[in-house]
């Protein structure tokens, strides 16, 4: 993807190829613009921030959780108290992505190489499900009784619960909190660098002034395709 | 300056090629921080958040007295859900499959349970201060295994047509040493002791799969699940207890359980979760399916999204 690089780094070393890399992932000064293409002017724009905010409030009230240990927040009004915080933390994170999934669609914001940046986004949204959902099986009350020996007979249908077992806390807890949150993490840095690497998409059919061709300018992405295509 | 071309292969302008304004993502950053804050603080103090206690062996044998022994028998007559389920519990089931590839059976039994042995004979054995569970032991322990069944199942059945299902209504049979040890059992989970004996750990009891399968086998979890509408059936994968969302997320995962022809399919497991596969997989490759990423070219909700941008380049 970043052809101009690769041609001068032919015979360098590992570390001046990552270096090149990484200075070449994001264009210069790109990477935390305080300028915005003109037409960014839409609430729809703020909902990716009002995800990710949430993801950072789910975040800090569940290492607060974590704090007390699997059952505290059963027996402390704090602990019960924090468990709110996270149970409405986390129903706004999927309100505001699910609204963010929709407004990139109608923008058919994949558009001009951004292909990727949507897929990393449907990876968030699984990513996320199963964070949720491993979260409802690590409650330890009446509610994970049920949820997991419910859940269990979809996932042994298709041979997956003889590896992830649902009615296992301890396993659950573990992907709750340690390997799902660090794959949405991971993934969400990837999804906003991607975001910063491409620029916002142009409104469908917009040709930058001065383009009397539109597509003219060099694609970052080396992609110019087809209008509703990534 | 626009171009209004019909030709479907364009390419999409560069970003940085048009005119900019300012915009400060760091404030932008720290209002939707402090917004969702605020606003989760609100809900939280509000709204707090559901905790049904947990329904421990002992309560179940409290309150549903009945329906434990009834388990109990069935556990020992091999009728129960986990008796019956195949993998990865055992092998007396084959398991659903998903066009015709039996995913279940591969992928074999990994927590190995015993319903009959595992669930009641074997906790039924530290009850050695009970002689009639221990006599009624000793009879179980000396019998055939088709004598066993026999028993059992006589006794499920009658069980089943007794009022109210109550032990102490059962027509008289020839049950064998079954109604002891299901009485003895349910005098177990009463003391309380019994999700210790379910678990595998000497010690650490980390892990409840088999006390789960258990309380599972029998029909009192399901009817407090049922009375807050989370049966499968009632949408109940995205419901939550209380009147609280649950995981609405799930709402497509959970309609097709709603419907035929998944809702009487004995794969339905299996197809629910290959449809969604299929379906999730569309989402993901939408922009590169012809048609299907055409969409919000047709119905025009950019041109509202858009809208400022649009009338200033008099589009
Ligand atoms: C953890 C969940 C997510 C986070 C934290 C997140 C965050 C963001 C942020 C901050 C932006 C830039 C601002 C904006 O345009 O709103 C963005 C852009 C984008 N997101 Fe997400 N997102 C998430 C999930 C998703 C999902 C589920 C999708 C769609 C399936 C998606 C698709 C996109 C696309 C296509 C863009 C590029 C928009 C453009 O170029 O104008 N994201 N995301």
């Amino acid at each position: 993807m970043t052809a101009p690089a690769r041609a001068t780094t032919a015979h360098t070393t590992l570390t001046e190829r990552l270096r090149t890399r990484i200075e070449h992932t994001v264009p210069q000064g790109q990477a935390l613009p305080d300028r915005q293409p003109a037409y960014v002017r839409s609430w729809v724009y703020v909902f990716g921030v009002l995800t990710l905010s949430a993801f950072l409030v789910v975040l800090v009230s569940g290492a607060i959780l974590a704090v007390g240990g699997l059952t505290w927040w059963h027996t402390s009004s704090v602990g019960h108290f924090v468990n709110s915080l996270h149970l409405w933390s986390v129903e706004i994170f999927f309100a505001t992505m699910v609204i963010h999934l929709w407004g990139k669609f109608w923008m058919a914001a994949w558009r001009g190489g951004r292909g990727l940046t949507w897929v990393t986004g449907v990876l968030l949204f699984l990513a996320s499900i199963g964070t949720a959902f491993t979260g409802y099986l690590s409650q330890t009350n009446f509610d994970s009784e049920w949820i997991s020996t419910q859940a269990k007979d979809g996932l042994n249908a298709v041979g997956i619960g003889a590896f992830f077992n649902v009615l296992n806390p301890g396993q659950m807890l573990l992907w709750h909190v340690v390997l799902l949150p660090f794959v949405v993490g991971l993934i969400t840095v990837w999804h906003v660098v991607l975001v910063r690497r491409h620029g916002v998409v142009p409104p469908i059919d917009a040709v930058a002034p001065g383009e009397t061709v539109p597509g003219d300018a060099p694609d970052l992405s080396t992609a110019s395709q087809e209008e509703a295509r990534p | 300056m626009m171009l209004r071309a019909k030709a479907p292969r364009r390419p999409v302008s560069d970003s940085h090629a048009f005119p900019t304004r300012s915009y400060d993502l760091v404030k932008e950053f720290l209002i939707a921080l402090a917004v969702v804050t605020v606003l989760t603080v609100v809900l939280a103090a509000v709204f707090s958040s559901p905790d049904d206690k947990a329904i421990s062996l002992q309560s179940w044998a409290k309150t549903a007295p009945s329906d434990v022994v009834a388990t109990a028998a069935g556990e020992l007559a091999g009728t129960t859900t986990s008796a019956t389920y195949g993998p990865p519990y055992n092998t007396n089931g084959d398991g659903q499959q998903l066009l015709f590839l039996p995913l279940q059976k591969w992928a074999g039994v990994r927590y190995p349970v015993d319903s009959a042995n595992d669930l009641v004979v074997g906790p039924l054995r530290s009850m050695t201060g009970d002689p009639a569970v221990t006599g009624a032991l000793a009879r179980w322990d000396s019998a055939t295994a088709q004598q066993r069944t026999t028993w059992a199942t006589a006794y499920g059945d009658a069980l089943s047509k007794a009022p109210d299902g109550e032990p102490a209504k059962v027509a008289s049979g020839d049950y064998g040493p079954v109604p002891a040890m299901a009485a003895g059992f349910q005098r177990l989970a009463l003391t309380g002791g019994l999700e210790q004996q379910l678990t595998s750990g000497p010690f650490y009891n980390a892990d409840p799969t088999k006390a789960l399968l258990l309380l599972a086998d029998g029909s009192y979890l399901e009817d407090q699940a049922r009375a807050q509408s989370l049966g499968g059936d009632q949408w109940g994968m995205m419901n939550e207890t209380g009147n609280y969302p649950g995981q609405p997320w799930l709402w497509l995962y959970t309609f097709w359980y709603q419907i035929d022809p998944f809702k009487s399919s004995d794969n339905a497991d299996a197809l629910v979760w290959g449809l969604m596969m299929v379906l999730t997989l569309g989402l993901m490759l939408v922009p590169f399916i012809p048609g299907l990423r055409s969409i919000p070219r047709w119905i025009p909700v950019h041109r509202l999204i858009w809208r400022d941008w649009y009338r200033r380049t008099g589009h």
